[in-house]
């Protein structure tokens, strides 16, 4: 590529959202940090996309149990979920509650057309199914959407909820295409093999969704500098102006809304594929739920944000949940002290430091990160420790007051246990409020340096 | 039409707009030439901006007609006023706060020149818009703030940014609301050749406080009393206009105007 590159060229660019965007402590993540300017043949950019492919083909090599494939699979359709869903939060300030709608009935279409092919009654590789679940997302949205980008702001998300219900309940009104309770299953194997491959093993199911998992990222990222997708960056921003300047918005986000559509009609076929069914789940407000939480914790002013974003849902999700009963509430937790002290996500942190580091400062701040670490650890053991034995407590009586608790045994009706916990909890939260408010002034100290050092280099 | 009916850029009959019972604009009239620089003055409450709102698009009047070169705009909706070449600015800054000057000036230039909603097309490769985004920066000397994020530009750089949104799709039509609002005088100064630049040879209406903007932009001043135009005329005439003095500009005024 020959042509001069925005800072923006960068996927790592803040695109940042509404949302009160800031670093750490409301500063704007990132502003003037990567300022990428790239030589002609642009070698940044085809490092980071070699080594994403790189990271695709290299982690069921790495992560080579079942476990790891199925966890991996997951991933790769999440990716490309919370990607879809960034567009329109991250990208066009739509707040959806209704996204697993589209990758939902994606899922269904795909699963009934891989029934069909299975049948003999369509001739269509199985590699291309999810492309079906595509066009059905791409269909719906097109359809329901033009209803939902009409409005903007808390009326489009009041109606997205409004249309997620609506379809759930249509789910158990029609079996014939939602199976009921039980959903529809399927069977992704459809002989003969092609050069071998009959997406019987998992492994060749990962190798499916990797590539899936690859273009589709790489559409999204293109579609994110094109005239369509910078227009809903200015239509997130100032819709208003937007008309002002020959533009009609809800043209612009119900465009957007398609395509977004589209792709997580992609990650629904992926999905089909990959689980052998649908059910009524898939289209439900707590999927969709899943990728608002997701798409936020990865961070939605970047465009990778919500590849991070989609790793945290299958680890949460699936890993988690197996480790502890009260996933939930850590989730919950996590997500509540990422919307007030990290708006930007995993990813604006990630930037917020590189950004220190690229201005020679993040290495005074190390100690720092040590300090909080430590005191976060302390304080949330003990924290976690009351909650484990709560929940043993509740759900797990008939076995017994003693549990195990990271390699110690707890007594759950001892006085010791609660008062230990009680007492790691009081010191961890007391250091890491000492910390962080020394940590904040460093913090600031940083930023305002760079602010200047900025300045002086525009002056010069 | 005759020659002289093709030579008016904007014309206005009888525009009236309620809001409830209140009549906020009452019967205003008013045709502005092609190429005239056109300053609309009045008290607080003539209802200046809701003007600039029913010619822009933002509020249909309630009744009247508004005519774009000899073909109506009242009812429209702004985007397509705007597509037919009228363009506004705003009297507080109408940014697009999260994306840089550049990228404010390059999506105000991409429907004039016919990209519309594309998404199978780089920005990166469309040049005119990136030229034309990139000349009206140099215009604004906002070049070293280019890939300033709108919301961290100064106060000055803003204003200034607002008018090349309102220019940079090429409207041939413009309409600014103060847009030397909140500046110092020095500002002002500089700020005014400014506009006289980046709006030279276009048709211009702008509502405006500062009487040295007024009479150092204008070709002639309309001035608006209660939603009616009470006086159109040059700034000498206007100055000279009894009416106005005594319904506008009130005794004390009107010796800082002469």
């Amino acid at each position: 590529m020959t042509e001069r590159a925005e800072p923006d060229a960068a996927p790592g660019r803040p695109k940042q959202g509404r949302l009160p965007l800031g670093g750490v402590d409301g500063v704007p993540a990132g502003r003037g940090a990567v300022t990428y300017h790239f030589r002609p043949y642009n070698v940044g950019r085809w490092l980071t996309w070699g080594g994403y492919a790189l990271v695709l083909l290299l982690a069921p090599l790495v992560f080579s149990s079942s476990l790891s494939q199925t966890l991996l699979s997951q991933m790769g359709i999440a990716i490309i979920a919370c990607l879809s869903y960034n567009m329109l939060l991250g990208q066009g300030g739509m707040l959806s509650f209704g996204h697993a709608v589209y990758s939902g009935l994606g899922g269904f279409l795909a699963v009934h057309a891989l029934n069909k092919v299975g049948a003999g009654t369509l001739h269509l590789p199985v590699s291309l199914v999810p492309l079906v679940g595509g066009l059905a997302g791409l269909v719906f949205a097109a359809l329901l959407g033009f209803v939902t980008t009409r409005k903007s702001g808390t009326t489009f998300a009041m109606i997205t909820l409004g249309i997620g219900e609506l379809v759930y309940s249509m789910s158990l009104m029609l079996p014939e295409f939602f199976g009921g309770e039980a959903g529809i299953t399927s069977n992704r194997v459809v002989p003969p093999a092609v050069l071998g491959i009959s997406f019987g093993p998992q492994i060749q199911v990962y190798w499916l969704i990797a590539l899936y998992c690859f273009a589709c990222t790489a559409l999204m990222f293109a579609f994110t500098r094109t005239p369509l997708g910078r227009m809903l960056n200015a239509v997130r921003d100032n819709p208003e102006r937007v008309a002002f300047i020959g533009y009609d918005t809800q043209r612009v986000r119900w465009f957007a809304f398609m395509i977004a559509g589209l792709f997580a009609g992609i990650a629904g076929g992926l999905a089909g594929i990959n689980f052998e069914l649908a059910t009524a789940e898939v289209v439900g407000a707590q999927r969709s739920g899943a990728y608002l939480l997701f798409t936020f914790l990865g961070g939605s002013t970047a465009f990778f944000g919500p590849i991070i974003g989609g790793v945290l849902m299958v680890l949460a999700t699936v890993v988690l949940s197996e480790l502890t009963k009260a996933w939930l509430l850590y989730l919950g937790f996590a997500f509540v002290l990422m919307v007030m002290y990290a708006p930007a996500g995993v990813a604006g942190l990630v930037l917020a430091n590189l950004r220190l580091a690229a201005f020679g400062r993040l290495r005074a701040l190390l100690p720092g990160y040590l300090a909080l670490a430590l005191a976060g650890a302390l304080a949330f053991t003990g924290a976690s420790a009351m909650v484990e034995m709560l929940y043993h407590l509740q759900l797990n009586e008939a076995l017994g007051p003693v549990m195990k608790f990271g390699g110690v045994m707890l007594n759950a009706k001892g006085a010791a246990a609660w008062v230990g916990a009680a007492l790691l909890l009081a010191v961890g939260a007391t250091a890491f409020e000492a910390v962080r408010r020394r940590f904040r002034v460093r913090w600031d100290a940083a930023q305002a340096e760079i602010e200047r050092e900025l300045k002086r280099r525009e002056g010069t | 039409m005759s020659d002289i009916a093709d030579r008016v850029a904007l014309e206005l009959r009888d525009v009236r707009k309620r809001f409830g019972k209140t009549e906020i604009i009452r019967g205003a009239t008013l045709k502005v030439n092609a190429g005239e620089r056109v300053a609309l003055i009045g008290p607080n409450g003539a209802g200046k901006s809701t003007l600039f709102n029913l010619i822009s698009g933002r509020f249909a009047p309630s009744s009247g007609e508004i005519l774009l070169g000899g073909a109506r705009i009242d009812g429209l909706a702004p985007h397509r006023i705007n597509r037919r070449g009228l363009a506004r600015s705003f009297q507080v800054s109408n940014l697009f706060t999260h994306l840089s000057v550049f990228e404010n000036l390059r999506c105000a230039v991409l429907w004039s020149l016919g990209y519309r909603y594309a998404f199978w097309r780089f920005l990166a490769s469309l040049r005119d818009a990136n030229e034309r985004a990139e000349e009206v920066m140099a215009m604004l000397r906002l070049e070293r703030r280019r890939d300033v994020l709108a919301m961290n530009l100064t106060y000055a750089e803003q204003r200034a940014l607002e008018i090349g949104l309102t220019i940079a799709g090429g409207a041939d039509v413009l309409l600014l609301d103060e847009p030397t609002a909140g500046m110092s005088q020095s500002e002002t100064r500089r700020f005014l050749q400014l506009i006289r630049e980046v709006t030279a040879g276009k048709t211009l209406l702008t509502v405006e406080h500062d009487m040295g903007v007024v009479f150092g932009l204008a070709d002639r001043i309309a001035v608006l009393v209660y939603g009616e135009v009470i006086a159109f005329d040059t700034p000498e005439a206007v100055r000279a206009d009894p009416r106005v003095q005594e319904a506008y500009l009130g005794a004390v005024d009107a010796q800082g105007l002469a």
